[in-house]
C-alpha cells in the first residue's frame, strides 16, 4: 500500500508540468488509487481482524488476551476436522462432475446454429450460476425432499433416496456448478478456430482425433481453471447447505456459522476465526493453482 | 429474447462457430434435452408443489399469501436498494481503474488482478467472520470516539452500508473478469488516441468513446452483481439484517408451501430483471449498429 501511495504522489507533482507522455500516465495511478483504498478498508481490515483473532484467546476471568495457536489446533481436531474434510470431499466430487457435464453442454450451445438458443442458455447460466442459496435449497426440497413431488410420484423413498445426504447435496450443487462451468468454458470454446478443425480434417483426422489431439489440449488450462473455480465456489457455499441439511452433513461453513452465532464452548469463541483461516488457506491453494492456468488459457485464446 | 427475434439484422447474422454445411449432430440434441430436464424439472416440480396441496386440490393460496406476508415488500426493496448501490460503487471504482490499467499503468495490472481475486480466496463466511469481529470493536473500544458514530451508521438496519461494502468486495472478481474480457476485445489505446487527436478531452474520450464500446461488459458486470446481491444470504444473515434471501429462509421454517412459492417467484423476479436488462442492452446495441 505505502509504496503505491508514495509512487502515485511522486508521479502526480511533476506530471502537471511534464511532457505529453508524462501527463498521460498521471491519471493511470490516480484512477487505480480509489480501488486500492477501498479494498484496503472494506477487505483488508476484516481480513486482518480475522487473522489476529485466529491467533488470540481471551481469558474469561481477567479479560486479558494472549497470542496462541490453540484455536488453530482446535480447528483441526474432532468435529471441526471432520467438517473440513467433508467440505473438501463434497466440493471436489461436485466440481469434478460439473466439469465433465458442463463441457458437452457448452459445446452444444457454442456450435448451435440458433443464436437465440445460445443467448438464452448463457443468460440462463448467468442466473442459475448465482441461483445458489436458499431458493435453490427450497426448490430441491419441494422436488426431491421427503415430501417432494418427484419423491412421492416415483416412490424414491422406498428405494432408499435421501436428499439430506452427501449425494443429495452433490445433486443440488450441480444445479449452480454446471452453469458456472458453461459460463467459464464458453469463451475458450469460442476461441477454438474453425480453421483448426478444418486443417485437422484436411489432414484426415477424425472427430475423435481432433478432440483428443487438438481441442482438448488447447482447452486443458481452461478446463482445469474452471474445475478449480468450481471447487472454490462449492467449498464456499453456505446458504444452500444451511437451508437444506441443517447439520446432517458436516460442513465447515455450517460449523463457522454455528460458532459465529455463539454456539461454542467457553474459551473457543475464536475457533470460528481459526476455521475461517483454514478455509482461506485451502481457497488460497486453489487460487494458486487457478491463476497460472487462467493465464495459460488466456495466452492461447489471445493468440 | 423477443427483441432479438423481431430484429432481422440479428437473426441473419450467422452464429459464431456455426458450420456452413448443415450436419445433423444427434449428440447435441441429447445433451440439450438432458440439461433441459435437469434444470427445468426442479422448477416445474416446485410449481406443482406449491399449487397441488395435499387434501386441498389445486389452489393458488401460497402465491396469494406472499404479497400480504410480513416483511415481503420491505425485504425485497432493501435487496434492490443494496443492489443498486453496489453496482454503482463497484462500477465507479472498477471502470476508471481498468481503463487506466490498459492505458497508462500496466505495471499495476498484476496488483489489481491479485486484489480483485483476493475475495475468491476468502469465502463469504470467512469474510463475514472478520466483519463481525471488526463490528464488535465499535462498542468495545471506540465508544467514546467519533468513529463510533460511523460504526452505528454502517449498521443502520434501514440501509446497512456495511452490506454494500461487503457486496462490493464480493463482486470485485466477477466485475474484473467481465470488464477485462470487454477491454480485451477493444483497442482502448488506439480509441483514446484517436479521440484525443480529434480534440476530445479526457472525460469525453472516456464517456463517449470507451464506455460505449464497453457496453456489453458493463451490462455483464451489472448482471452478475445484481444476481449476487439479490441472492446473497450468508453475510446478511450472520450480521443480522433481513434482505430478501434471509426473509425467504425465515419464512421457510413455518410454511413450506409459501417458502417454495417465494423461491419460485424470486427466481422469476431475478430472471425478469436480468432479461429486461439484456433486452435493453440488445436494443441499444442494434440501435447503434443501424446508426453506424
Amino acid at each position: 500500500m505505502t509504496t503505491v501511495l508514495t509512487e502515485a504522489g511522486a508521479d502526480v507533482t511533476p506530471a502537471a508540468a511534464a511532457s505529453q507522455r508524462r501527463r498521460r500516465r498521471a491519471p493511470g495511478w490516480l484512477a487505480v488509487l480509489p480501488l486500492l483504498v477501498f479494498v484496503a478498508i472494506a477487505f483488508g481490515v476484516p481480513a486482518l481482524a480475522m487473522l489476529n483473532g485466529a491467533f488470540t484467546v481471551k481469558d474469561q476471568t481477567t479479560g486479558a488476551t494472549s497470542y496462541t495457536t490453540a484455536n488453530l489446533t482446535d480447528s483441526l481436531q474432532g468435529a471441526y476436522f471432520t467438517a473440513l474434510i467433508g467440505s473438501v470431499k463434497l466440493s471436489a466430487v461436485s466440481a469434478g462432475i460439473a466439469t465433465v457435464l458442463g463441457l458437452p453442454l457448452a459445446q452444444a450451445v457454442v456450435t448451435s446454429r440458433f443464436r437465440a438458443l445460445r443467448e438464452a442458455v448463457l443468460t440462463a447460466s448467468g442466473v442459475l450460476a448465482n441461483f445458489g442459496g436458499v431458493p435453490l435449497a427450497f426448490a430441491f426440497v419441494a422436488t426431491l425432499g421427503n415430501a417432494g413431488v418427484l419423491t412421492e410420484h416415483l416412490g424414491l423413498k422406498d428405494k432408499g433416496w435421501n436428499l439430506y445426504s452427501f449425494w443429495g447435496l452433490v445433486i443440488v450443487y450441480l444445479y449452480f456448478l454446471i452453469p458456472l462451468m458453461v459460463l467459464t468454458i464458453t469463451p475458450a470454446l469460442d476461441g477454438l478456430r474453425s480453421q483448426w478443425r478444418e486443417a485437422a480434417q484436411n489432414n484426415g483426422a477424425t472427430g475423435i482425433q481432433y478432440w483428443r489431439y487438438i481441442a482438448l489440449p488447447v482447452l486443458t488450462p481452461s478446463l482445469l481453471g474452471g474445475l478449480v473455480l468450481l471447487f472454490g465456489s462449492a467449498f464456499a457455499a453456505y446458504a444452500t447447505a444451511a437451508a437444506m441439511v441443517g447439520s446432517a452433513v458436516p460442513l465447515v461453513t455450517l460449523q463457522i456459522a454455528d460458532a459465529i452465532s455463539g454456539n461454542v464452548l467457553v474459551g473457543q469463541e475464536n475457533v470460528a476465526l481459526a476455521l475461517s483461516l483454514d478455509m482461506v488457506l485451502i481457497a488460497g491453494l486453489v487460487m494458486a493453482v487457478y491463476l497460472p492456468l487462467q493465464r495459460r488459457s488466456a495466452r492461447w485464446l489471445e493468440a | 429474447m423477443a427483441g432479438s427475434l423481431n430484429n432481422p439484422a440479428r437473426v441473419l447474422k450467422p452464429a459464431r462457430g456455426a458450420n456452413k454445411s448443415v450436419r445433423v449432430r444427434p449428440w447435441r440434441g441429447v445433451v440439450l434435452v438432458c440439461a433441459g430436464l435437469y434444470f427445468l424439472v426442479p422448477l416445474a416440480a416446485s410449481v406443482v408443489f406449491t399449487v397441488d396441496v395435499p387434501n386441498q386440490g389445486i389452489t393458488f393460496d401460497a402465491y396469494r399469501q406472499i404479497v400480504s406476508a410480513d416483511g415481503f415488500g420491505s425485504s425485497l426493496l432493501l435487496s434492490l436498494e443494496l443492489a443498486a448501490a453496489t453496482i454503482a460503487v463497484v462500477l465507479l471504482l472498477m471502470v476508471p481503474a481498468m481503463v487506466a490499467l490498459r492505458l497508462g499503468a500496466p505495471k499495476l495490472r498484476p496488483v489489481v488482478e491479485v486484489i480483485c481475486s483476493l475475495p475468491l480466496v476468502v469465502p463469504p463466511i470467512a469474510f463475514v467472520a472478520g466483519i463481525a469481529t471488526v463490528l464488535k470493536w465499535g462498542p468495545e473500544h471506540l465508544s467514546r470516539t467519533p468513529l463510533f458514530e460511523t460504526f452505528v451508521a454502517l449498521q443502520n438496519p434501514d440501509f446497512p452500508v456495511v452490506l454494500v461494502l461487503a457486496y462490493v468486495v464480493m463482486a470485485l472478481p466477477f466485475v474484473y473478469r467481465a470488464l477485462d474480457a470487454g477491454l480485451r476485445a477493444v483497442d482502448v489505446r488506439t480509441l483514446v488516441e484517436a479521440a484525443r487527436s480529434c480534440g476530445a478531452n479526457w472525460p469525453q474520450a472516456l464517456v463517449r468513446v470507451v464506455l460505449p464500446n464497453l457496453r456489453g461488459a458493463l451490462l455483464n458486470a451489472s448482471f452478475l452483481t445484481l444476481a449476487l446481491v439479490l441472492g446473497e444470504f450468508t453475510v446478511a444473515q450472520l450480521l443480522g439484517f433481513q434482505p430478501f434471501a434471509v426473509w425467504i429462509y425465515s419464512v421457510g421454517g413455518s410454511q413450506a408451501q409459501l417458502s417454495v412459492a417465494v423461491s419460485v417467484l424470486s427466481l422469476l423476479v431475478t430472471w425478469a430483471l436480468l432479461l429486461s436488462l439484456a433486452g435493453l442492452g440488445g436494443r441499444s446495441r442494434s440501435a447503434s449498429a443501424s446508426r453506424g
